[in-house]
Order: structure tokens, then sequence, then C-alpha cells
């Protein structure tokens, strides 16, 4: 990777130099003050600077950039709750078809029937996949179609009635942070119920905390431990008792395609993470996709306007009869429900399955490698991660799971997820994926392994891992400084 | 196996179960209670090839009118058909772009960390304010953190929001305030197109945010002065929601006292996608970082001294705050962030103002064309840079389609959100540094066959 540090573009910058030009347009020249009104227009002092570099200096730039960055391309990304799968390119090919990259997201449905078309195929193949009836595909990512699904799952007893009255959602304590997050700008108190002695929902402190006051509960499953909630139908039918519905947080939905759908196990609200599940790529944290799925109950609040078939063979848009409303601007990041579309044409149903089964496959037979080497809490067959702990390595060695992360990054992988979740002391959380190989595996648990292994020989070992990367464009970064002295932009590093 | 992007052989996947073990691929889901797992697997086409697949995009393509040289785009609104050229195209897609994950790990993330703090940079001077996040979802996105800021840092839940502001953006304020409480209150426009605000005495008490459109949604230029009193005098943020090309050319917000900027950033190398994925531009000052949505990347050292960047003030955030937290974002939109910013380093000062210039050029043309035939009126008398909307004799959504027909997108008919105002069935319309003379003159003459046919 790049060891050089690399300037900022406004470090290359000389004034004059430029890149950029445009289509000759043969219209009349007016002048700025003939265009802006005199109030309004910047004065020079208050140009908007921008880099001035030629398109050769910014090729270089921006690639020397992307030499200093890892990515799932380059190889085993073992990030734990976040699937990063190969990312296709027959989907970056789909996606840079001109006939859906340069459709405005206004034109008239007589433009735009293709489009159409396929969004409501995506929506009916994520209902089959889920079990549910109806989807909006409008929310940008998860943490959208979290708080989408709670103002569904408001719109709905507010419908009955009820809206004021039920003013808690429940999560669990492994849960993802944008759960809690969206439960309070959903409108609603967090009410947090514990895990039991197998990893599972403490189904005693559940049915202590249902009342008439809860909405319903939000549920990762398989869980952030990488289980499958066992006790499911009986969670979903105490909380369908008291009144609450369930909502399904679509991160882990990988290990469970084609195997067991959400709306069988008594979900009523579910989102799915196409950046995860279906391999649209992350882009460094975005664009992503999170459609929301319903049941039957909830169709009618979907967010609107959607995509629908009009029964000529015709498509349109139909705004649900009571809709919560727009959660987008347009409809949805379409060109990651295109990628998603592709995505699942390529596999088809059976290889749907086969996803969910070498994800299963991969992270269980990691756990084993790693047993004996590293604690394994909750220990149980696993889904598609495995959560081992570094607890007893720390103890014996002072080496923790951040050393073991950064160590790794220097023995060429990416890190796991860790001190997540939260329940796991010095947790690391390993989801290989179905797309890496049995030999990628070999080498990512031999470099687990060897971590350990170096750390318990002595203190030279304990030593690399605590002063690992050294091999890394740069080496540990001070985060605290960052903080303290905050540099978010060039004008700050001036001033 | 029968999964395109699985490695596994047959011999691998029986070594790996009896490794652990088990007997079958079924036995990995033991955990999984036998009544629910699903018999006879998904109800979904088989899989198919990608020559299969180009195959059916292809006829699904042939059922979309892109905007290009068959299809003249006058359609702005919040997606605007902007230049992008092949150097922008090709380094945003450059797989460690595309493929990393968000930069959790700094010391092998430091090319896309790098590539947001120069975006941050760019996007804090176009809006003339201190700092700029690493991106939300898009313009509507944006506008909906904006206000959720300005709600937590005055402590008052009322927006009073213009309706020159897009009225999907609204609209998604609208849905959202249905769970934070917030109670937006639209203040309509003048027959001029510019926001009639109430007096500080009409407002009647605290105020959370007071937001205007810079220039707003029927392209109207609008003062900001008295939308600036307003806030002072009812102890508001003001929010300014603003056209970034457009700083190109005219005083920032922050020049113009917004305490926060919003906007939409696909004018910036992002294709029109049919909407999405977009780039929320998220401004404000110094002072409000604390309560920042979303990522920031700021500037420090490795252990050894060397420059880095590292996302920061992380403390803000839903994975450490939780329930406390006052956004809930994760995933944002950085693939178009980083392309924004090989864009904005492309066009380089002069660059951007001459999109500006370009686009206002055009825009200026395309106007006195249309108005000069009979029967078009303009909407709105108040100054108009980039886009403007127009009367017509007859209803916009079915001029627009008789003008599809001759290879032209005229516009966006303005319905949604303007119901039962004066506004409602004009035709807003742009014009980009992309248009020429003569696809203008050539629009026109079919636009004045089109009213009168």
């Amino acid at each position: 990777m790049g060891h050089e540090h690399e300037p900022t573009l406004f470090d290359l910058s000389v004034k004059g130099r430029r890149a950029a030009s445009f289509r000759t347009s043969g219209l009349p020249e007016w002048g700025a003050e003939e265009l802006v009104p005199a109030e309004f227009l910047a004065p020079e002092d208050e140009t908007v600077e921008l880099p001035e570099v030629s398109e050769r200096d910014l090729v270089a730039h921006f690639t020397r950039l992307t030499h200093r960055q890892y990515s799932v391309d380059l190889g085993a990304y073992p990030l734990g709750s976040c699937t990063m799968k190969y990312n296709p390119k027959s989907c970056d090919l789909a996606a840079s078809l001109p006939e859906f990259a340069n459709v405005h997201p206004a034109a008239p449905p007589s433009c735009s029937q293709g489009w159409l078309e396929l969004l409501v195929e995506l929506e009916e193949a994520l209902c089959e996949i889920t079990g549910m009836v109806a989807a909006t595909l409008q929310p940008s990512a998860g943490a959208a179609g979290e708080l989408t699904g709670l103002l569904l799952m408001r719109a709905y007893h507010s419908a009955k009635g009820e809206g004021t009255s039920r003013t808690r959602v429940i999560i669990p304590n492994s849960a993802h942070g944008t759960n809690p997050a969206s439960v309070t700008l959903g409108g609603y108190k967090v009410a947090t119920v514990g895990t039991n002695s197998r990893g599972g929902v403490d189904l005693d402190a559940l049915k202590a905390t249902l009342g008439p006051d809860v909405a319903g509960i939000m549920l990762t499953n398989p869980s952030t431990l990488g289980l499958f909630e066992e006790d499911i139908v009986e969670i979903a039918s105490a909380v369908h008792d008291a009144g609450g519905l369930l909502y399904y947080d679509g991160a882990n939905l990988n290990p469970i395609l084609g195997v067991v759908r959400p709306g069988d196990m008594g979900f009523d609200i579910v989102h799915l993470n196409l950046h995860k599940t279906f391999a649209t790529p992350h882009g460094g944290g975005g664009p992503g996709a999170g459609p929301v799925a319903v049941d039957e109950r909830l169709r009618e609040f979907l967010p609107g306007p959607r995509p629908a078939r009009l029964g000529d063979g015709r498509f349109g848009w139909q705004m649900p009869a009571r809709s919560i409303g727009r959660v987008h601007a347009w409809h949805g990041n379409a060109l990651v429900l295109l990628r998603a579309w592709t995505y699942i044409r390529l596999n088809g149903g059976d290889g749907l399955r086969s996803v969910a089964e070498m994800a299963t496959l991969n992270a269980n037979w990691m756990k084993e490698r790693l047993r004996g080497t590293y604690d394994i809490p909750y220990d149980r067959p696993v889904m598609h991660e495995c959560v081992v702990s570094a607890h007893g390595l720390a103890k014996e060695t002072g080496v923790r799971a951040l050393d073991v992360a950064k160590r790794l990054l220097e023995l060429g992988f990416h890190a796991p997820t860790v001190y997540f979740p939260l329940i796991v002391e010095e947790a690391l959380m390993i989801e290989p994926t179905e797309t890496e190989s049995p030999q990628t595996l070999d080498a990512l648990a031999g470099a687990f392994l060897q971590i350990a292994s170096e750390a318990r020989a002595g203190a030279a070992g304990a030593g690399a891992a605590h002063d690992a990367p050294s091999t890394t464009p740069v080496g540990r970064v001070d985060e605290a400084r960052a903080a303290r002295h905050l540099i978010a932009t060039i004008d700050q590093r001036a001033s | 196996m029968s999964a395109p992007f699985v490695p596994h052989t047959d011999e691998e996947i029986a070594e790996m179960l009896a490794f652990l073990g088990l007997e079958s691929l079924d036995d990995l889901f033991s955990t999984v209670p036998e009544a629910i797992r699903l018999a006879g697997g998904l109800d979904l086409p088989p899989a198919a090839s990608e020559a299969d697949v180009v195959g059916r995009l292809s006829e699904l393509a042939e059922r979309n009118r892109p905007a290009g040289s068959r299809l003249v785009c006058f359609a702005g609104a919040g997606a605007y058909d902007h230049e992008v050229p092949a150097v922008v195209r090709s380094l945003a897609s450059r797989s460690e772009f595309v493929t990393a994950y968000t930069p959790y790990q700094p010391e092998v993330a430091q090319g896309v960390l790098q590539a947001i703090f120069e975006y941050q940079s760019m996007v804090a001077r176009l809006a003339g304010l201190e700092i700029a996040n690493g991106s939300l979802y898009d313009g509507a996105a944006a506008l909906v953190e904006a206000a959720n800021l300005a709600a937590a840092a005055t402590g008052h839940q009322r927006l009073l929001c213009s309706a020159g502001v897009n009225p999907r953006w609204r609209q998604a304020v609208r849905t959202f305030s249905a769970g934070s409480g917030h109670a937006l209150e639209v203040v309509p426009l003048a027959a001029d197109g510019t926001t009639a605000w109430p007096s500080p005495e009409e407002a009647d008490g605290d105020v959370g945010a007071v937001v205007i459109g810079y220039p707003n949604f029927l392209g109207c230029m609008e003062d900001i002065a008295p939308a600036r009193a307003l806030a002072d005098a009812t102890g508001a943020r003001l929010i300014v929601a603003f056209d970034p090309v457009a700083s190109g050319l005219l005083r920032t917000p922050g020049a113009m006292g917004a305490d926060m900027a919003v906007g939409e950033g696909q004018a910036f190398g992002t294709a029109l996608s049919f909407g999405g994925p977009y780039l929320g531009l998220f401004t404000c000052h110094l002072s409000d970082v604390r309560r920042l949505p979303g990522r920031l990347v700021g500037e420090t050292v490795d252990r050894d001294g060397r420059p880095a960047y590292v996302t920061t003030l992380r403390t803000r955030e839903q994975d450490i705050r939780r329930e406390r937290a006052s956004s809930n974002v994760c995933t944002n939109q950085t693939l178009m962030a980083v392309t924004a910013a090989i864009q904005l380093g492309w066009l380089g000062t002069t660059g951007l103002r001459e999109v500006a210039l370009r686009s206002a050029r055009a825009t200026r043309y395309l106007r006195e064309s249309l108005l000069s035939l009979p029967g078009v009126t303009a909407a709105a008398s108040a100054p108009v840079v980039r886009e403007f909307a127009v009367r017509t004799p007859l209803p916009a959504t079915a001029l627009v389609e008789r003008l599809v027909e001759d290879g032209f997108l005229a516009g966006v008919p303005v319905t949604e959100g303007f119901e039962g105002t004066e506004f409602e069935e004009t035709l807003l319309m742009t014009a980009t540094e992309r248009r020429t003379k003569e696809e203008i003159d050539a629009f026109a003459a079919s636009f004045e066959k089109a009213i009168h046919r």
C-alpha cells in the first residue's frame, strides 16, 4: 500500500491551473452582473476558492489515495455485522447502463416504464425472501429503514387509537446502536431486555416488560452474537398477545436466505440492508439502501408514492391510502436497488439458499478453528458470524482485542469488529461471509492463531501486537488529539 | 454449488462439514425451529448468467427515456443534468473507493478518510460555514437532520419553513416529525414567489428553526435578511437550503447569515440516477459541531507523528450514544462525497464559477425564449438565476407529455406541495451548462407548437 504521505488537493493547488472544459453553447455571453442581482452576487473577496489542478494531477492524487485504502476487492474483510462479501461486477455494469443511470427522477412514467417494472419486481422478490406482502424501497440505509419501520408502527397504533398509550419499544441489550437511536427519533422510549445464558432474549424479562404501553420490539435475528433466536415463536406470540408489533432488523439476514423467513417467524415489519445481504458495494460508508417490507396490516401506511402495476401491463406511481408520507426526496437509492435486483437474478432462489449455507458454514468453521485459543462466550452453533473474546488472552498477556485487530491489519487482513456486542468483554466479532474460500479462511484463522501464540510466547510477541500496525500506510492514529484539537477542514488547519 | 459467487467445491464443503462433525448442510441450521423453516425454497426465477441478466435489462432499458441527445433535459427541481467528465467517472469507480467499508480502521482507510476531509473542506467553503459533515443521504435528509439539530439546540420544536423550500424535502420533514414531535408550519409564498414571513409578533412565541430556500424551489432569489431577523427575534436557528452550484456566483449562505446550510450535492459528479443515490450536504457553525449528525473526519497524526486522518467526535454517534444520540445515521453516502470532491477538484475555482455562469446564461436564454411566446408567462416576478417557473395555456403535466414526443424533457410540473396555490401546475424549468443555443431554439419551437396544438 502507499506509504508516502499524500498532500491534500489544496496543497497541490497552483493558481490558474485547470482541468475543466465545457460544451460550446453558442449562447450570449452575459456577464455575472447582468444575470445576478447585485445584492446576491458574490464580491471578488468572497469567491469560493477550490483547488486548482491539472487533470493529470487530479488523477495522480486520487489514485495515490486509493493506494492507501483497503477494500473487499483487495482481500478478506471479516467485519462482523457488516457482511463485507464480494460485490459482483455484473451489478456495477447494470448500474452503469445509461438507460437507467440517466433517467430524471421527475420524468413522467412514460419515460420510466423500465425502471418502474424493475422496482416492482425487486419489491416482489424482497417480499418473497422476507415473507411479507409489500415493501417501500425509499429508505436510503438501514438506519433510515429502522426509523421508517418505527413510524409505520406508530401509524398502526394511532389508527387503532393507541398512538399515545403505547410509548415504549423493547430492544435487547445486544442490539446495534442504530436501534435505540431510531427508537428515540421515532418518539418512543427504549425498554432494554437482557440476554439469557444461551445468548438469546431473556424471555421472562421480556414478558415482565410487555404491557399495554409497549408498541413493539426490535430484534435482530440472528443476533449480533451470531445466534439464531431459539425462542422466536414464543417471543412473537407474547408480543402479539400484548398488542405489540415485531420489527426485524435485517442487518443479519444473510444466513437465513431461503432457510427461514422473518414473516414466518412472526415479524410484522422488516428492513433489509441491500448493501450487506444483496452485495451492493459499501462505497467507504454508503450509499446503501434499506427497503422496509411489511405484512398486510401495515401495507396501507407505507411511504409513497410507490411503484405499482396498473393492470394494463403499464406501471405507475400510487400513494397508499394512509401513507406516513415520503422518507426520501425521490424514490430511494435507485442505482443501489438496481444492483440488488441484478444480484438476486444472478443467484436465483437456490443460489440465495447457498449463500446462506456457505456463510453459515464459514462462520462455524472459523469459530471451531479459534476454539481453545480465544474464549467463546455463548458457545452454540452460530449463523453468519461468530463472536469470540480476547478476554483470557488479555489477562494472560496484556494483548487486547484492539491489539489483535491492529496486528491483523499488519498481516494483510481487515480487522473484525471489536468491542461489540457490548455484552461480551474484549469481543472480536468475525463475519467471514460466503465469498471467502476455504484457503482464505485458513489463512485468516492462521493469522488469529499466530497473534495469540506470539503473545503467549513472551514479551516480544505481545509487544509486536501493541506496536501494530507498522506495515500499513500510517501507524496507530492519535484519535484523542483529533477530537481535542479539531481540524475538520483545510481552513481550520490554517487558523 | 448453485451460487455463482461461492467458491467452495463439493469436496471442500464435505471436509468442512466433517471438521464440524456435521453430516449435511441442513445440519448447520439445527438452531432454527423446524416449524418455521421454509419448505420448498424461495419462489424466485432461477439463477441467470450475466449475459442473460443484461439481456433482460436491455428489454427494460428500451422502455426508459434517459436524458441525452434523444431527450434533451430542461428538468431540475433538485436533480440536474450537469457535465460528469470521464476523469471523474474513472476515479470514482475505482474499487478501493467503491468496495471499502466505513473507515473504522483508520490505518488502512487513509484514502477514503483523506478524500472525505477534502470534501468537507470544499463543502464548508461552498456554504460559507466552518463545518461540513462527511455526507447525509440526500438534500431531504440533510434538512431533516438540520431541523433536529435546531430543535435540540434551542429546545423548541416549532419549525417555520418557507413554502419555497423543495416540497419533497418539506414532506420528509413532515413525515419524520411524527416521531420527533416537531411542529412544521409552512409559510406561504407571496405572488412574487418570495416568502411572506410573519412578523415576530405574528410568529408568536419560541421557534426552533426558520427555513428558507436560496434560491428557492421556484428559482426565485429571496432576501435572507427578513428570515434572519425572524430567527433572531424568535430564538430560532436559521437553516438555508442552498444550491451549491450557485455558490459559484452567489454570496454563500454563511455570508448571508445562515446558522446551518443544507443542500443536494448530486450536481457534483453524480448522474441523474432516477433520484438516487444522491448526496446530502450538511454544514453548520463550529459552535454546533458537538450536535453534528453523521460522520466527521479530522486531521491528526499517527504514533510516529505522521499526518493522518480519522473519524472524530465519535461520542456524538449512535453506536456510542445509543438512545441518547440525536441522529441515527450510520451508513451515509461516502462514495458520492468522494465523487463530489473529485468533481470539485476537476472544476476548481474558475470551473465552479463557469458552471454557475453558463447555467445562468442558458437559463436566461431559455426563459426569454419561452416568455416571448404568446400565452406563456412567468409564474413569479422575483429575480431568478438558474431555475424558473412559467404558466402555460395547458396544464404542465400534459405539456410535458407532449414535448417528450418531440424529444424534450420540458421540466417538472409543480404539483406536490403546492396544491391549491397559484403556483400549482406551473412548469419548473432549468438549463444547465450542457444546453446549447441550438437545443434551446429547437425546444422553444416545439414548445410553441405544443401549447397551440
